[in-house]
């Protein structure tokens, strides 16, 4: 049921934004304060994310495969790799290292 | 997927983003008088894009059915929802053991940029008010994206409603393989499958590090992420770490206060 109650959240929340772009006349979200805010909140929370889901365990902070896995997309990243191959070496490396037992 | 369009979609102009795009094309200019871009072309950047993307769906539906989703709530989310960093979000922090409320909020923040591509699309694609509730739902990265490359308003019609048709036929579909593929495989973990959802975050927010502020909003909201996870509930560290952006801004107005201030005294 909770499950239930974010994905409703989520799918309402997120509908509106969308359609909150389309609706405001122009010019009322433009002050640069406002833009610049809006440019730099999905930074801060990708960049959160990307550390919990690599790191985090429950409530700890632990070093596993997954790290492996994030350091061999970021080297696709740099090295300019489509998006599937970054989550394929990622994905591939992260059950190589598992698989070596570590 | 912001890092996708960089190689393979119309946006790709050296190392610039979608913001940027948006930024530098205010106010859309419209040039319905020029030579127009043949509606082919126009076709095949938006099928590129929404191929390439639409594909990922993939990773989506294995992630969200790792995470403990039933294959209908995964669907029910790339359906309903349809932007991909918030639906990954979601699924983290509530595999996370968050309640509805942090997780959904969570996801909520990162989908508040699709209000800001809606409000560049609403001017450049002049959508007929009767249309907009149904357009609304397709406002997101990789139409934007492909909308603003565009030459004239025609054209960024034709690429917004191609891509968006693309990608959400795909997404979907490829959600639905996914989800049932990870029901199938069982231990999604010991397939290095936990590690999609983190790798897709990386990429999204790579091509995002431009300057020394955005290194530097990450570089915290990653040091708050971590340092409030043993002391605060599931799904109310990301919240705390989006702070990160008020803060950096905060300090930048500060530092360009003190400065204006010593260049004052020094006349």
């Amino acid at each position: 049921m909770n499950v239930w109650i974010a994905i409703g959240l989520t799918a309402v929340g997120c509908y509106l934004v969308k359609l909150l772009g389309l609706l405001v006349p122009a010019g009322t979200l433009e002050r640069p304060l406002v833009q610049r805010l809006a440019t730099l909140l999905p930074v801060a929370l990708l960049a959160a994310l990307t550390a919990q889901q690599t790191f985090g365990a429950g409530d700890a902070v632990v070093l596993d495969a997954r790290a492996a896995g994030l350091a061999a997309a970021a080297v696709a990243l740099v090295l300019r790799a489509p998006f599937l191959v970054v989550v394929g070496a990622a994905v591939a490396v992260t059950a190589g290292v598992r698989a070596l037992g570590w | 997927m912001l890092a996708l369009l960089k190689r393979t979609g119309p946006g790709r102009r050296g190392r610039r983003t979608i913001a940027d795009v948006a930024e530098q094309t205010a106010p859309p200019v419209i040039r319905d008088g020029t030579p127009a871009k043949p509606d082919a072309a126009v076709v095949r950047d938006a099928l590129g894009v929404g191929v390439a993307v639409g594909l990922s769906g993939f990773a989506f539906g294995v992630t969200s059915a790792g995470s403990g989703l039933s294959v209908l709530q995964t669907c029910v989310l790339s359906l309903l929802v349809f932007t991909g960093a918030s639906q990954f979000a979601l699924v983290g922090a509530l595999a996370a053991g968050g309640n509805p409320f942090t997780a959904a909020a969570g996801a909520f923040f990162l989908g508040t940029r699709n209000a800001f591509y809606g409000l560049r699309l609403s001017q450049l694609l002049a959508v007929p008010k009767a249309v907009r509730p149904v357009a609304a739902h397709w406002v997101i990265d990789e139409t934007t994206a492909v909308a603003l490359a565009q030459p004239s308003r025609r054209a960024a019609r034709i690429g917004f409603t191609v891509t968006g048709l693309t990608l959400y036929v795909l997404w979907n579909a490829t959600t639905l393989l996914g989800a049932l593929g990870a029901e199938a495989i069982g231990d999604t973990a010991a397939w290095g499958l936990d590690a999609a959802g983190p790798a897709v975050f990386l990429a999204l927010l790579a091509p995002m590090l431009k300057s020394a502020t955005e290194r530097a909003t990450a570089g915290i909201a990653v040091l708050l992420g971590l340092g409030l996870l043993p002391v605060l509930p599931a799904g109310v560290p990301v919240l705390a770490a989006a702070l990160a952006a008020p803060a950096v801004l905060w300090a930048q107005g500060r530092r360009a206060a003190a400065t204006a201030g010593r260049e004052r005294d020094s006349r």
